[in-house]
């Protein structure tokens, strides 16, 4: 063929090719998915959301603890995370000094960048050994370590965004600082942020790996939150890797209802942010 | 109207700190630098943290400690070059093999796919990197495993088997599995990422190609990419930092094993593993430390390729305003 | 503001709907079957006491003892003069119950019990043997259609108790194994690949054709896998059951230490299984809680007695009548 045929050739298969390629990535996605519908589905019962495990070997147990222990340290390091992400991202945008600011922003990246064991054995040093003891506090301590980078770069981010004219219109009408913030600024910003926010706990919602050597795990309900406590991913992991297809099968459940809520929560914020930029193209 | 640090003390402020706090601004500059402060300072002192536990084992073994296969809880002696050796291994595997698939689909959802359908398509990527690790770890036991066990790596066994590297005993376990998991886990960030930049590029760098007669491929491959390089390799980076430090599916699918084999098919470990597996139980100052010595070495790895990652975003995003200009 | 307030206080409601006392414990995962039965059946008798125990391995009960984080600490393994010097309150071993430890093996082809011998045994964990068909297994199992196919080795990776029954025992039969890996929860393996916990040795060895490796009897039984007789000192090949344990755990429970660390792998008579142990749990001997101590002390009496009974069903063998007295007397010294 000549030379030209050929490299046309060249270009419709190459080009198919990038198609096959974005369709092996997304076929991923709904691989993911089935395989936890249909070998988690058959799992997901009455008994499941609403027992306590029950010994090895012995059918009909539930992840009851392991699903409110979840909720109860996603909750804490929320609490505990969202305030200093959100605040200290406003001190960067609004506040902050040069050099001052480029160090916290630097010390946020330098944590952000952390792999989240080792997070956990940061947490297993300040939080569990003085403790005495294994704690949903300490788990959520090690959350909200992994949540407040991702939450001050995010409110940063999109507080810069909000255009120069809503703060200078403000000023100009002879509002202090703080209150133009407080009430322009932040709210115009508002949504975007509030993504950011949900899409952070959405992330530590999976997170195992801090959770090891902090929450550890527990066989009953935890009796406060200085107790250890089980968590769904935590309970993944170690019915994944034992011997027992009792353990698998609600592994696969586990598994379904945590990537559930994740995924759920990912496209309620992707929501809300479509929503706002839709409200403000009016 | 300047808000300076309050430890700043201009010459000119004549009121005393007390009397300043009154009024609005100077309560809302505290109360957020405190809370940016606390970020600072928690950061601060996870490094110092990290630095001062494995001292014991930094002053036993020195620069050895990199060097050395030993992992012996028994007599003491810990080394992390199986470690790094497992932990670069599958990150580089997992490059190796989303770097293509990733940027082959950056560049149909940026040049091929009508909008529609590459925004769906970007969506349902974006829905991949949300997909926690265990879960990642739970389907790569069930199935990963199996499939390189029973079909995979035989396969490679009988077709590539003269390389050293698809030799040995076939367990399902261990790099390749553990590499392939994590290509899937980090192809999102390269998909995002590298369609960014390549949607960046002007229009008329891929009109120029074309009218000069190249073909749609041509024209992406020898130009758009080229001109989104800085772009593409920035993802590379974020995903390689993303992988380094992943934990929990890794561990499920390694084998476990501190030897450093030129075979794919045998088993491993990788830093974020062992910290996973033998912190726990660690009893000793020296194994301890050992551990915690090889958590900062594992840190000290991502700030590089973060580093590395930020610099590249950073200028590929002064080249796209200099052309915009 | 006021949602925030809400949410404070639903949280700390949820602190005390629960009014249990709650010990926290962790090591061994060798009695976990037991274990966790015994605790369910304990909280059905006395609802006011929940004792959460987490299966993280022997060396984990111990490094979490001596962290001061549980309250108290399981092993496979009695702990070494150096460990219990390292705690501030020194530990006293109680003895829970015997188990075995069996080579669990998975051959596709091969439905019946292999005989291995310690050769045979330390020579695969060593590496030495890397083929089923190999000339010595062939010999010992005349009429099993061994493959020619590749030994996957299984240990653990995670610090053991069991990995330390386990390699006591090959200290002892093979000078090789003493002199070049030795004995302890963690050990520098020659071959191999770990996985965590028991389970996670069953569980590898159920997927993974041709592999072997090394649990504790119930955990080979639960998962249906296949497991081996060893040769005992006195030539006999047996399997682990119920009879084979207590026999071995027969001239211990004589001469018992004062602190109850023992070692009764390769226990000579006929009828000793070879690879045996006790598995000890390991309470502070100084209890400042009056609560939790008398937690602690209730449990051990209800253990000692009515737990004992569980251990048949489970595949362990009950605590010689010896032992359970003198442990009686170790009670009165926790204070």
């Amino acid at each position: 063929m000549n030379r030209l045929t050929y490299r046309k050739f060249v270009s419709n298969v190459m080009l198919t090719l990038t198609g096959v390629c974005t369709l092996v990535t997304v076929s991923a996605l709904f691989l993911i998915l089935g395989y936890l519908v249909y070998n988690g589905g058959k799992s997901i019962n009455w008994n499941f959301l609403t027992k306590l495990p029950l010994p090895p070997g012995e059918v009909g147990g539930g992840m009851a603890n392991a699903i409110v222990g979840s909720v109860v340290m996603i909750a804490l390091a929320s609490l505990i995370g969202l305030p200093f992400g959100f605040f200290g991202g406003i001190y960067l945008a609004e506040f902050g000094g040069k050099g001052f600011s480029f160090a916290v922003r630097y010390m946020a990246d330098l944590l952000n960048g952390v792999p989240s064991i080792v997070i956990g054995v940061f947490a297993w040093t300040v939080v569990v050994v003085p403790m005495g003891g294994f704690s949903a506090i300490a788990g959520a301590f090690a959350l909200a370590l992994i949540l407040i980078p991702i939450t001050l770069r995010s409110t940063e981010q999109f507080l810069g965004e909000v255009p120069r004219s809503l703060r200078e219109a403000a000023l100009a009408l002879g509002a202090p600082k703080w209150k133009v913030v407080a009430t322009v600024v932040v709210p115009a910003a508002l949504p975007a942020i509030l993504t950011g926010m949900i899409l952070g706990v959405a992330r530590i919602a999976g997170e195992a790996a801090p959770l090891l050597f902090t929450a550890f795990g527990n066989a009953f309900w935890a009796t406060g939150i200085n107790q250890p406590t089980a968590s769904l991913p935590l309970i993944i992991y170690t019915h994944a890797i034992s011997a027992y297809d009792d353990w698998h099968q609600q592994a696969w459940a586990a598994g379904l209802l945590l990537l559930g809520g994740v995924l759920f929560t990912n496209l309620a914020a992707r929501w809300i942010m479509s929503r706002s930029i839709s409200g403000h193209k009016g | 109207m300047t808000s300076s640090a309050i430890t700043a003390g201009t010459a000119k402020r004549t009121r005393s700190f007390w009397s300043r706090l009154r009024t609005g601004d100077e309560v809302a500059h505290l109360v957020t630098f405190i809370f940016a402060a606390s970020v600072l300072l928690v950061t601060l002192l996870l490094l110092f943290g990290l630095w001062r536990n494995s001292l014991p084992s930094q002053a036993k073994f020195g620069w050895h400690f990199l060097s050395s296969t030993d992992w012996d809880p028994v007599a003491g002696d810990f080394g992390a070059l199986p470690f790094i050796y497992g932990t670069i291994l599958t990150s580089v595997l997992a490059l190796l093999i989303s770097v293509p698939l990733g940027v082959g689909a950056a560049i149909f959802l940026a040049e091929l796919a009508p909008p529609k359908l590459a925004n769906a398509c970007a969506f349902m990527v974006e829905l991949l990197a949300a997909v926690p690790s265990v879960i990642y770890g739970l389907m790569a036991i069930f199935t990963v495993v199996p499939l390189l066990r029973v079909y995979g790596e035989p396969f490679l066994k009988r077709t590539l088997g003269f390389l050293p590297l698809f030799q040995g005993p076939m367990l399902g376990v261990g790099f390749l599995a553990a590499g392939l998991v994590l290509s899937i886990m980090i192809v999102p960030y390269i998909i995002a990422i590298s369609r960014e930049s390549l949607m960046a590029v002007p229009r008329d760098q891929r009109e120029a190609a074309l009218s000069l007669g190249a073909t749609r491929w041509e024209s992406t491959y020898q130009v758009v990419v080229p001109y989104a390089r800085l772009g593409i390799a920035g993802s590379i980076f974020l995903g390689l930092a993303r992988a380094l430090g992943e934990t929990m599916a890794v561990t499920m699918v390694i084998g476990n094993d501190p030897a450093i084999r030129a075979s794919l098919f045998s088993a491993g470990y990788t830093i974020a593993a062992v910290l996973a597996n033998e912190f726990s139980e660690a009893t000793g100052k020296i194994y301890q430390s050992s551990l915690v010595e090889l958590a900062l070495v594992l840190f000290l790895i991502t700030i590089v390729v973060n580093a590395i990652a930020r610099l590249l975003v950073i200028a590929t995003a002064r080249k796209g305003t200099a052309h915009a200009a | 503001m006021k949602t925030s307030i809400a949410l404070a206080g639903i949280l700390l409601a949820g602190t005390s709907i629960v009014s249990a006392q709650s010990i926290n414990a962790a090591g061994a995962t060798f009695p976990y079957p037991i274990y966790s039965k015994w605790f369910e059946e304990f909280r059905q008798a006395h609802p006011s006491i929940e004792i959460n125990y987490q299966s993280i391995g022997s060396g984990g009960g111990i490094q979490q003892l001596t962290a001061g984080t549980v309250d108290f600490g399981a092993s496979d393994m009695p702990m070494k003069d150096a460990q219990i010097a390292a705690l501030k309150i020194k530990p006293l071993h109680f003895p829970t119950v015997l188990g075995g430890l069996v080579p669990t093996y998975n051959i596709p082809g091969v439905s019946q019990d292999l005989k291995f011998t310690p050769e045979t045994l330390s020579a695969i964990y060593l590496g030495k043997i890397t083929k089923w068909n190999d000339p010595q297994l062939v010999k010992d199992n005349a009429g099993a259609k061994l493959p020619a196919s590749d030994i996957v080795v299984v240990h653990r990776s995670d610090g053991s108790g069991t990995t330390f029954v386990f390699t006591d025992y090959l200290s002892k039969v093979s000078p090789q194994w003493k002199s070049q890996v030795g004995a302890n929860t963690s050990v520098k393996w020659p071959v191999g690949t770990g996985q965590k916990g028991n389970e996670g040795v069953a569980g590898m060895v159920k997927q993974t054709p041709g592999a072997i490796g090394y649990v504790e009897l119930i955990y080979a039984v639960q998962t249906h896998l296949n497991y081996g007789l060893m040769r005992n000192s006195a030539g006999v090949f047996l399997k682990a059951d119920f009879n084979s344990v207590t026999a071995a755990a027969a001239g211990a429970a004589k001469d018992m230490p004062s602190d109850f660390r023992v070692s009764i792998t390769n226990a000579p008579g006929k009828t000793a299984y070879p690879i045996s142990s006790f598995t000890w749990m390991l309470i502070p001997s100084d209890i400042p809680n009056a609560a939790k101590r008398k937690a602690i002390v209730e449990f051990l009496q209800w253990m000692l007695t009515t737990g004992q009974k569980d251990c048949a069903g489970l595949g362990y063998a009950p605590l010689p009548k010896e032992v359970v007295a003198k442990e009686m007397k170790q009670m009165a010294m926790i204070k």
